[in-house]
């Protein structure tokens, strides 16, 4: 029920740039899916107009998404995390059950239940669109990625991109190549890096990636509790006040003050929770995925370094055997070249995303404390 | 008053009714006299409260000389003063006699007023005056006090007396005078004095207003110095009957003459003690006799019929505010009963309206006088002993409160009443709670091993009460004997519609959780929660006045080794439960068949119903909460964990710094909730537990009070059918079985009266119970809840604190 500023919960700190600016501005939730509305104001030439606005769904961010992991070009990128599913799923079940048991229940506890169902649906609603919001943010605050091709049609093109999400086998497939890319990893991680910040960065990374997965898991398990507790404090608040309004003895209305006592600090207790979920499960659940990221970006860049070695071993094989020499010298080229390339801006991006993750956490936790503090003088 | 009666209980009942009975006429005809006067009257009871506090102040030096004058010591001295104020505050409302020495405090301070009541007051008040100048060498002080800030003389306040009426006042100066300058040897002449000078002032009396009024006005003072008889029994601690003799004795060595004026009044009243009668028969009869003969001959006519109820009623209030008075001004509570007479009209008044009430109320109103007397009585002789002497002033400020709460019942209307009581036995409560036992379960111990292990609990009772023998006294008692107690206590006033506080369920799963000996958490949560149960529990019991009384529970208490409880089995767990259902199936089945007559306990079965629901639900929602809180804390214990290893693995150093300082903060939080949760338990979810069962033992009242009912209707089925045959037989013409069928029938009646009886005493039990149970009820929540919101409260400033503390180390990441 709090007035957050504004769903736009960023979770990572960018410079803003007057050259491309998207948000979406709105968002509608139809049965299944939910439609956002991107909106761009851009000075960028290749624009055809300077502010406009397209409808997406959630499998367009994700075809965006995987356009760039699937490009080359920005193999040594982190790539922004994909903004997770909407899901409401949860919600809405919640939402019918209610229905359901209407009957059941006093007017007064029914409307009560309807109200929290729909601000945790709000909520929930608000978050996803945060998510997505972001996702679009850091691609268009990313110097490279910026000026992708995909991401212009993504923000310009006034129709349905008609991606379609991914069939069985597609899927399939995919699992297959993440399979063989986390065995991969794990045999390549075994190898030794040259460059010791890489090593570091590596071993940090792979921790760091652990770490915040736990964290997340636990700061939600936290919150679901705190939730638990405060819907608890709900249906206390009411019935303290069904037993407040039996009759008018003293008692009786000292039941109602009581109950209400209760209800404020059900309002509190799950705001602490509505917010440390905003400031804490989110940036810890952003800066898994986010980790995850730069995790497949050194991946790929170990990946180009094995690359890169087994092409020198081969063109040393060739220059003992002197046959496809000039070949395996291309290739033994290109992978150094690569490699390079990949190393060259995976530690820019690294550097980058250690300064993007101090900040986040520096603004959230500082929020977040506010906002505790905020609530608890309340009381 | 009761452990002075316990100890020698039998003369007390007699003499007090019979005091009751005269003090009675006597307030018949008072209060027929004096029944404007009663309303203007009543406005004084608060007014006079001050003064006579200053009076008490003023005792303390006053009983030093008094030592020398008088055999009884120091006690007497304060003793005559304090009472005549609280007897007056407290029987104000109907009286002149009895409001005067209060009224005239006012009046004096005020200005006397003119009329001939005031006259009357004036000689009372010369008559405490007396009472306080005999010992005192230097009495200004406290009529400086009295006066509101007049500073003269004994002398010059006799002339104040002297306004209004003259007679009296030179009587009571020339008493003065020879009382505070003549030793005791030369008392005689004095008193010859004194004889003279009451005569006078007597006949003024009567020139100044009617012959009632002057014999009512002389009264009073003989009754103030009367108390140095009860007293001196009191003090002495000699059994009443020897008592009589004792002060007699003695005031016939110190006042001669006098003390027979002085003592042929109570006597009369007290209308006991022929000995007394034998000794100063001569010289009532030459003073007093006349009005005296007056006075109890006239209400005898007046109220031949002389109610059980209504003196029975007269006789607690009586008491009442004997004991009450006892607590602080250290004075026996019969002197009360004895001072009945002074007070007659006010008790008059109330047992008037007592017999006005429905018989029902009547004899809750005298129940609910006679607890207060018993519990506060009890608390008296500690009291006295432990304060003695210096500690009267002070403690006769709160007795002036209790007087005037006292006062009010009396003067208060039917529909009042209630209320009154109500306020009563708040204040009542209140001084449980300062004085009374308390008791605390502690140390639980596993005593055995396996299955045949129990837990022990060490029970300690802190108590001033005289009943028990030591003051503080520890027993190790076994959970099966608190069950024990329980049976026990449900057995023996069950029936009569009390409602017995029931102890936690039997719980086999927890149980056996300690008995195998499991250290964790639930098992130790478990023990804790029982413990704190047992120890509601038996607070319970003992802060109810009758079942304090029960020998069991003293046993209970007190002794080292209890018989083991056996048959607890049948209040195990589930079968609790059970038979709380049952009980409940039973109530409501009889409702359906019993046409209830009495719509308030309808009512009061359906809210107790209802509020059994609620009360139900509740819980569940504040275990559940428990649960989930519990919950919180293990989850932010964990999350504070991951938050510390994140900081850890974190490497920007002010990042990590503030991560490990969250990881603080959520361990710190973890705590809170932890907190929470106990407080969640013990101080919200138990105790709606606790009246989850409280309820099931309302309902239990209910039934018995239904069987009660079934039965007396069962007996008076038998009965018509008996009425029947005989009937019948007469038609027969059989002589010979008509016989046996009439004895039968007489027998019949006899049972149904008695199961009548039977049933309007546990429906006036229950009601009682219940009303009380209320309260407690009230109280108890508002005290734990707002405990509980406190608890709250503390924890988010606790919260704050530490989120404060944190806010710097976030701002310093860089």
């Amino acid at each position: 029920g709090e007035p957050h500023p504004g769903p736009r919960a960023v979770n990572v700190d960018l410079q803003t740039d007057a050259t491309l600016q998207v948000d979406i501005s709105d968002a509608l939730s139809e049965r299944d899916k939910v439609k956002f509305t991107v909106h761009t104001k851009s000075t960028l030439p290749n624009f055809k107009q300077n502010e406009f606005s397209v409808v997406r769904q959630h499998e367009e961010f994700i075809w965006l998404h995987d356009s760039f992991v699937e490009n080359e070009e920005y193999a040594g990128y982190i790539i922004p995390p994909a903004p997770p599913r909407p899901d409401f799923d949860a919600s809405r079940e919640k939402l019918q059950k209610l229905g359901e048991g209407e009957g059941s229940m006093t007017k007064e506890e029914f409307t009560k239940m309807k109200q929290e169902l729909e601000a945790e649906y709000l909520a929930i609603f608000k978050k996803t669109v945060a998510m997505h919001e972001v996702f679009l943010c850091r691609v268009a605050a990313h110097p490279v990625l910026r000026k992708d091709l995909n991401f212009h049609v993504f923000l310009e093109y006034n129709q349905d991109l008609s991606v379609r999400g991914k069939n069985k086998k597609e899927k399939l497939e995919d699992f297959f190549k993440n399979v063989v890319k986390s065995a991969d990893g794990v045999l390549v991680a075994g190898v030794k890096d040259v460059d010791d910040f890489f090593e570091h960065e590596k071993t940090f990374l792979l921790e760091y990636h652990n770490r915040v997965k736990d964290a997340s898991a636990k700061s939600d398990r936290m919150i679901r509790s705190h939730k638990n507790a405060a819907d608890d404090i709900n249906r206390i608040a009411s019935s303290l006040y069904t037993l407040g309004t039996q009759d008018s003895t003293d008692l009786c209305k000292f039941f109602l003050k009581v109950s209400e006592l209760f209800e404020k600090t059900r309002k509190i207790e799950s705001r602490v929770a509505a917010d440390e979920d905003l400031k804490l499960a989110d940036l810890l659940k952003y800066y898994l995925r986010e980790s995850q990221a730069a995790k497949d970006l050194l991946y790929r860049r170990s990946r180009a370094l094995v690359d890169y070695e087994n092409a020198n071993k081969a063109l040393d094989k060739a220059r003992a055997k002197n046959r496809d020499v000039l070949q395996a010298e291309t290739s033994q080229q290109l992978c150094c070249h690569k490699f390079e390339k990949i190393s060259e801006s995976a530690k820019q991006e690294l550097i980058d995303f250690k300064t993007r993750r101090v900040a986040a956490f520096r603004k959230n936790l500082v929020e977040l404390a506010e906002l505790e503090l905020k609530h608890a003088k309340v009381t | 008053m009761a452990t002075s009666s316990e100890r020698s209980p039998p003369p007390f009942p007699d003499s007090e009714d019979q005091d009751v009975l005269d003090s009675e006429e006597v307030g018949g005809r008072e209060s027929d006299e004096d029944d404007d006067g009663g309303g203007d009257d009543l406005l004084f009871v608060n007014p006079s409260n001050p003064p006579l506090t200053k009076m008490d102040t003023t005792l303390p030096p006053a009983s030093q000389p008094s030592d020398v004058l008088m055999e009884p010591p120091s006690d007497l001295m304060n003793d005559p003063l304090i009472e005549p104020f609280s007897s007056l505050t407290e029987n104000k409302p109907t009286s002149k006699i009895v409001s005067e020495p209060s009224d005239d405090f006012v009046d004096l301070t005020n200005n006397l007023a003119d009329s001939p009541e005031d006259a009357a007051e004036s000689v009372l008040a010369d008559v405490a005056i007396d009472t306080t100048e005999i010992p005192l060498d230097e009495p200004s002080d406290d009529f400086v006090d009295i006066f509101g800030g007049e500073t003269e003389a004994p002398r010059e306040e006799v002339v104040i007396a002297n306004v209004t009426v003259k007679a009296a006042a030179a009587a009571d100066k020339s008493e003065v005078t020879s009382d505070v300058t003549d030793p005791p040897g030369d008392l005689k002449t004095g008193s010859d004095f004194e004889q003279e000078a009451n005569e006078t002032a007597t006949d003024s009396i009567i020139d100044l207003s009617d012959d009632l009024l002057s014999s009512n006005a002389q009264k009073p003072p003989l009754a103030s110095d009367q108390f140095v008889d009860p007293l001196v029994d009191f003090l002495s601690d000699a059994p009443p009957a020897a008592d009589a003799k004792i002060p007699s004795r003695a005031t016939v060595d110190l006042f001669e003459d006098e003390g027979n004026d002085l003592f042929t009044e109570p006597r009369q009243t007290k209308s006991a003690k022929q000995q007394q009668k034998s000794l100063f028969g001569e010289a009532d009869e030459d003073l007093f006799g006349e009005p005296l003969g007056a006075t109890t001959k006239k209400p005898v006519i007046k109220e031949p019929k002389g109610k059980p109820v209504p003196t029975k009623a007269a006789r607690d209030v009586s008491n009442m505010g004997g004991p009450l008075q006892d607590g602080y001004t250290a004075e026996p509570a019969d002197i009360f009963s004895e001072e009945a007479v002074t007070t007659v009209p006010s008790i008059k008044k109330t047992s008037a309206v007592n017999s006005k009430t429905n018989g029902v109320h009547s004899e809750e109103d005298t129940d609910i006088f006679a607890e207060a007397t018993v519990e506060l009585s009890l608390d008296s002789p500690q009291e006295e002993r432990k304060k003695g002497v210096p500690a009267v002033p002070s403690a006769s400020a709160p007795s002036v409160s209790a007087a005037t709460s006292l006062a009010k019942p009396q003067s208060a209307s039917l529909e009042e009443l209630d209320d009154d009581e109500e306020e009563e036995e708040e204040e009542e409560e209140e001084q449980e709670d300062k004085f009374d036992i308390s008791i605390s379960v502690k140390d639980p111990e596993k005593i055995g091993d396996g299955m045949n292990a129990y837990m022990a609990y060490k029970v300690t009772t802190q108590t001033p009460l005289p009943m028990f023998r030591n003051k503080t006294f520890t027993v190790r008692r076994r959970f099966s004997d608190f069950l024990g107690l329980y049976e026990k206590l449900s057995e023996k006033h069950g029936p009569n519609g009390f409602i017995v506080p029931p102890p936690p369920e039997k719980s086999i799963l927890g149980m056996t959780k300690v008995k195998v000996g499991k250290e964790d958490s639930s098992s130790a949560d478990f023990v804790e929660r029982r413990r704190a149960a047992l120890e509601r529990y038996l607070q319970r019991i003992v802060h109810h006045p009758s079942l304090l009384q029960d020998p069991d529970v003293r046993e209970f208490l007190e002794r080292e080794e209890l018989p083991r409880a056996v048959g607890t089995q049948a209040l195990s767990g589930a079968g609790f439960l059970k038979m709380i259902n049952k009980a409940t199936d039973a109530v409501s089945k009889m409702t359906i068949k019993m046409n209830e007559s009495d719509v308030w306990f309808e009512e009061k079965l359906q809210e107790v119903e209802s509020a059994d629901q609620q009360f139900r639900k509740l819980h569940v929602l504040v275990e559940s909460l428990v649960v989930h809180r519990k919950e919180l804390s293990l989850n932010t214990a964990s999350f504070a964990k991951s938050t510390a290893m994140l900081g850890s693995a974190e490497d920007n150093t002010a990042l990590s710094r503030a991560l490990s300082q969250l990881a603080e903060v959520e361990d710190k939080m973890e705590q809170l909730h932890q907190d929470q949760a106990t407080n969640d338990t013990f101080n919200f979810a138990e105790l709606i537990a606790d009246y989850i069962r409280l309820l099931g033992s309302v309902r239990g009242s209910f039934d018995h009070r239904m069987k009660a009912w079934q039965r007396w209707q069962d007996a008076q089925a038998a009965l018509q059918k008996k009425r029947e045959t005989e009937a019948k037989l007469l038609w027969a013409n059989k002589p010979d079985k008509l016989q046996l069928v009439k004895e039968e029938i007489a027998e019949w009646e006899v049972k149904v009266t008695q199961y009548e009886r039977d049933f309007d005493r546990v429906t006036a039990t229950v009601r009682k119970e219940v009303v009380r149970f209320d309260k407690e009820k009230a109280r108890n929540f508002k005290r734990e809840i707002i405990n509980y919101l406190e608890c709250l409260l503390q924890s988010q400033q606790q919260l704050i604190k530490y989120w404060e503390a944190f806010l710097p180390e976030a701002k310093a990441i860089a």
